[in-house]
């Protein structure tokens, strides 16, 4: 249930916007998602429609962009791709992934008026 | 905000008492623009670029408390796991063993209950109890208000420990030095895969309740090799806070953390 405080972080982060910015309505949030980041995007969208009721960002639409996870492996240096955080290296079969990419949660831009 | 239903009904309590309200930026009501548009539709859109990270306040509060800790010399922990696995009892014998060497102090994340602080205060080590109400982990903004109750001595050791879940704390930096996630040998080996977040961003990982092991189907050397394959780099300490086994070589750990912190402060 931590994608209701993150919902609630999201919220934060556009009212600080609104305030630096000077806009009364949101109507597009985009969030980029790491395949790789320890939140269920089903499970935040949820949570920020309950905590968006009534603010600025009411009904607004949540746009997720996933990005792919990648690492990269300490054994054998290869960049490779990483769906899941037990993944094994696909060229040596090493454990000893390195997340390069994939495990951001972001607030990246808000369409506004 | 409560978390079942999201209804407004925040109820996280220090020491039992309501947390201080941290002053709302904005009150959430629409303001009127400048040149008021005559109707919404006639409203201009516009992007606006954010780019931050969703945990940014909770990581800047953490930054600010491991700059508290660090100035202090206090080595603290995030000690984390599913309920049951030992971490209360592994404190208070820790405690014990550790008196006369360095002083410790305790802060305790339960949902409800001040039952976990109780058992740290009859060790005669200062504790604070956070309730999360409903919340699911401890945040940094938590722990900020908790040590300013606790004042934890300089050159000491700081237990914080979590609300028992594998889930939810592994995203929340509180500002410790290292989290300490507790495995023990009465749960299933296969925890670190089906988890792998906690035992990612773990250092340290304690298989507790080896006493057990003759009598439950429980295989440590897959256990470890599971928890390794999430993270290479993780320690792993295998022990029995009940009857002592395995108590010296974390007790050695800790004495050496806090002499880092020590120095390092």
């Amino acid at each position: 249930m931590h994608e209701l405080s993150l919902a609630e972080n999201v919220l934060q982060l556009i009212t600080d916007a609104a305030r630096n910015e000077g806009f009364s309505r949101v109507k597009t949030v985009q969030l980029e998602i790491g395949q790789l980041a320890c939140v269920e995007p089903e499970a935040l969208a949820f949570a920020f429609e309950s905590v968006a009721r009534g603010s600025l960002a009411e009904s607004a639409r949540l746009e997720i962009i996933s990005t792919p996870g990648l690492g990269r492996c300490a054994d054998c240096g290869q960049t490779v791709a990483m769906a899941v955080l037990y993944g094994l290296c696909p060229a040596c079969g090493s454990a000893a992934l390195q997340i390069v990419a994939g495990d951001r949660m972001r607030v990246k831009e808000l369409e506004v008026e | 905000m409560c978390s079942t239903c999201g209804c407004g009904g925040h109820a996280a309590l220090i020491s039992g008492r309501a947390m201080r309200r941290e002053p709302r930026a904005t009150p959430l009501t629409y303001r009127p623009a400048e040149a008021a548009p005559a109707s919404a539709e006639l409203a201009e859109s516009r992007v606006v670029e954010v780019e931050r990270d969703l945990l940014a306040r909770n990581d800047t509060q953490a930054a600010a408390n491991r700059a508290w800790l660090s100035a202090r010399g206090i080595f603290a922990l995030n000690l984390v796991s599913s309920p049951g696995s030992g971490k209360t009892t592994l404190l208070v014998r820790s405690i014990e063993q550790l008196a006369g060497r360095l002083p410790v102090s305790v802060i305790e994340g339960d949902q409800q209950t001040e039952f976990d602080a109780e058992r740290i205060r009859a060790t005669g080590a200062p504790a604070v109890q956070i309730n999360t109400g409903r919340g699911c982990h401890l945040d940094a903004r938590m722990v900020a208000q908790a040590l300013e109750r606790l004042a934890p001595p300089h050159d000491s050791l700081l237990f914080i420990e979590n609300v028992g879940n594998l889930v939810c704390p592994a995203a929340f930096d509180l500002g410790e030095a290292h989290k300490v996630v507790v495995l023990s040998v009465t749960e299933g080996e296969d925890k670190p895969l089906k988890y792998p977040d906690m035992f990612r961003a773990a250092d340290l990982m304690i298989l507790n309740k080896c006493d057990l092991l003759p009598y439950v189907e429980f295989d440590a050397e897959r256990a470890e090799a599971y928890a390794r394959r999430i993270n290479p780099k993780l320690q792993v300490l295998r022990l029995s806070a009940t009857n002592g086994a395995g108590m010296p070589d974390w007790l050695d750990w800790l004495l050496a953390g806090a002499a880092r912190a020590h120095s390092a402060g």
